[in-house]
């Protein structure tokens, strides 16, 4: 795919099209590129695409679509789904981004790799559904599906939503994705076991704001948390309830916009679930409101500022079992 | 050089543990390893390192100062400090031992940062040599030997032992104290080093160079025309800085308990837009601007300050935790080439 890819950014380029391409960059390894402007033909020898182009594009468009003409990036599915969203949010500008879609069937976790074995990377190969690394210890082979990031495991659509082009087939939605059935378990806790999940995963927060400056949906050009005057600190936890409101706001503050990229779990140093936190949120609003993906459609109305005459009334205490 | 066999290991750290709190890397459960207080039960972890670095014994993320309670006009001020009390961290890599060095020159040189002194002084370093370096260990670019580690005690393992060499009193009087600890060969760990030193030699990092870093460097580093595009996609979050046994900047903020005042201080990250924001403003207004600091402090003004010593240990952290895949070695190869 990566051949391809080179091959219609070089063209793109060379037709003026675009004036520059956000992609990738090859690494130190085989697993650690690094998003990157790409403006001529000649730096596009460093463009690389494979399994561990995880990162999301999408949000540095914000600033791409300032500069002066057209930036050609590479959507997979659900980075298109982040970009719908900022369309809707009209923090990106649709004329000055030139889309290629590509077909995604979800990327690799480095720190899978390192749970099945692998230390002392010196090389990957994927082979069909086998990932091949060749270590300082040995070779290890390892089933694609076994180290597939936590979000592609239960990847909600194979679909790019919004594209000028397409590389590979155009994938489906995955209704049955299985994504809540974390929270559900969650849900059926009782409150102090729930209460001592998160604190176990929340106290290991080491407030690096990663997951803040990584989300799509967190585009304030100035963060509450950022400001010094608000009496919290973004830089540590004063206690324990600062460590847990963080998060819990910051979800609260992207309920209904958050598209479920699943970026804040993949960058936390912690390895704290952070999504779960969101999915909680999609999947409150999909059983009171009606299923509703954000990102799907730009232009679309959240539930939460949408006010239709059925919504379920706020004041009364909603009753999942009902099922209303 | 003393030794003990490795059926005997949870018999050696509860024998350390019943007089101090002993702090060594165990699993975490989610794909690392961490420092905890040893308990019954509790398993030495072998992980390459741990997710976050060791200063964190000497230099907490957090620490409460003083506080103050105000009263009218009135203000008294209460030292907040407790007593400290003697600990023993266990498994520290070269790296990290080293990364003390570093925190020392800068929180133990005058004024003394009498916070740190009183840890360091409480702490006794015990560290590991390591039999499976990883592909992002780089710390024999910065001269540190990854058999032959520092501390008050140096440890090797070997399939079947425990190996320990005092390095200071501090560690001698410890290892005294242990009557399980047998006497070995001074040549005992040899095998183990050298197996070690022929891992270092095929590292994909071994060849990396600093000759071109260091106080001398810094007006042509400085104006590098390579800064945008190396820093075009940092997302400007601290994991970086947090991850990093080196780093060392704080802020120190005042918190409203409702009745008083707390100071506190509290790591802080020059990727972070209020870094040493003054009433004027901030110094740095660009991403650019703080991801260069960054660089250039542990490549070029630390150096500077500091005999040619780097700000950097080679653990390799920032290179596994860093969302967008950004770090030293990516940095040090472009301003180079």
């Amino acid at each position: 795919m990566q051949e391809v890819m080179v091959k219609r950014a070089s063209e793109l380029l060379a037709d003026g099209t675009v004036v520059r391409v956000l992609g990738w960059k090859n690494g130190e390894f085989a697993y650690d590129p690094t998003p990157a402007v790409f403006d001529s033909a000649d730096a596009l020898s460093a463009f690389v695409y494979n399994d561990f182009c995880a990162s999301n594009l999408s949000k540095y468009l914000i600033d791409l679509c300032k500069k002066d003409g057209k930036t050609l990036v590479f959507l997979k599915p659900c980075d298109s789904y982040s970009f719908n969203q900022l369309l809707t949010e009209h923090r990106v500008d649709r004329e000055k981004v030139y889309i290629i879609g590509l077909a995604c069937d979800g990327k690799v976790d480095e720190a899978k790799l390192r749970e099945a074995g692998c230390e002392g990377i010196l090389g990957i190969t994927t082979d069909g559904d086998t990932v091949k690394v060749d270590t300082l210890y040995g070779e290890v082979s390892v089933a694609k599906a076994d180290v597939l990031g936590e979000r592609c495991v239960t990847c909600k659509s194979r679909q790019v939503v919004v594209y000028d082009e397409l590389i590979g087939e155009n994938g489906e939605v995955n209704a049955d994705c299985g994504r809540f059935d974390q929270v559900a378990a969650l849900e059926a806790m009782t409150p102090d076991e729930r209460y001592e999940f998160w604190r176990g995963e929340l106290s290991r927060c080491i407030r690096c704001n990663a997951c803040r400056n990584i989300c799509p949906a967190c585009s304030c050009v100035n963060c509450v948390f950022d400001n010094p005057k608000s009496g919290i600190s973004q830089k540590a936890a004063a206690d324990t309830f600062e460590e847990n409101m963080f998060h819990i706001i910051r979800a609260f503050h992207v309920a209904g916009r958050c598209t479920d990229c699943g970026e804040c779990s993949r960058v936390c140093p912690q390895h704290i679930p952070l999504h779960l936190l969101n999915r909680k949120f999609i999947k409150d609003m999909n059983e009171c409101y009606g299923e509703y993906q954000a990102g799907a459609e730009a232009g679309s109305r959240a539930p939460l500022v949408n006010y239709t005459l059925d919504d379920c009334e706020p004041s009364v205490v909603y009753e999942r079992e009902a099922g209303k | 050089m003393k030794k003990i066999s490795l059926n005997k290991l949870d018999e050696f750290f509860a024998a350390i543990a019943a007089s101090q709190t002993l702090y060594l890397p165990v699993e975490d459960g989610r794909k690392g390893a961490k420092f905890d207080a040893w308990k019954e039960g509790a398993v030495y972890s072998t992980a390459a390192n741990t997710s976050r670095s060791a200063k964190d014994f000497f230099f907490p993320q957090v620490e409460d100062m003083a506080s103050f309670k105000v009263d009218g006009k009135e203000i008294e001020v209460y030292d907040t400090r407790k007593e400290s009390e003697d600990f023993v961290v266990f498994g520290v890599r070269a790296c990290d031992a080293k990364s003390f060095d570093i925190l020392d020159s800068v929180y133990l040189a005058d004024p003394v940062d009498s916070y740190y002194e009183t840890r360091r002084q409480h702490g006794l370093i015990m560290t590991m040599a390591c039999n499976k370096p990883t592909e992002t260990c780089f710390c024999s670019a910065f001269g540190i030997d990854a058999a032959n580690p520092a501390g008050d005690i140096s440890c090797w393992m070997t399939d079947s032992e425990l190996l320990l060499e005092a390095n200071t009193e501090k560690g001698e009087a410890l290892l005294n104290a242990l009557s399980m600890l047998e006497d070995a060969d001074a040549s005992a760990a040899d095998d183990t080093k050298a197996a070690i030193q022929s891992i270092l030699d095929k590292l994909p990092l071994k060849g990396l160079s600093t000759e071109s870093f260091g106080g001398d460097k810094l007006m042509e580093l400085f104006h590098s025309d390579k800064w945008n595009a190396l820093s075009e996609s940092c997302l400007g979050c601290g994991t970086c800085t947090f991850v990093c046994p080196t780093c060392q900047c704080y802020d120190i903020r005042d918190y409203d308990t409702g009745h008083g005042v707390m100071r506190y201080r509290c790591w802080d990250s020059c990727m972070y837009s209020d870094f040493t924001l003054c009433a004027h403003g901030n110094t740095r207004t660009t991403q650019m601007q703080r991801f260069r600091q960054r660089f250039m402090h542990k490549l070029v003004y630390y150096p500077g300050n500091n005999n040619g010593v780097f700000g950097c240990v080679g653990c390799g952290r920032c290179m596994r935790s860093c969302p967008i895949s950004m770090n030293i070695v990516k940095v040090m190869k472009t301003l180079e080439g």
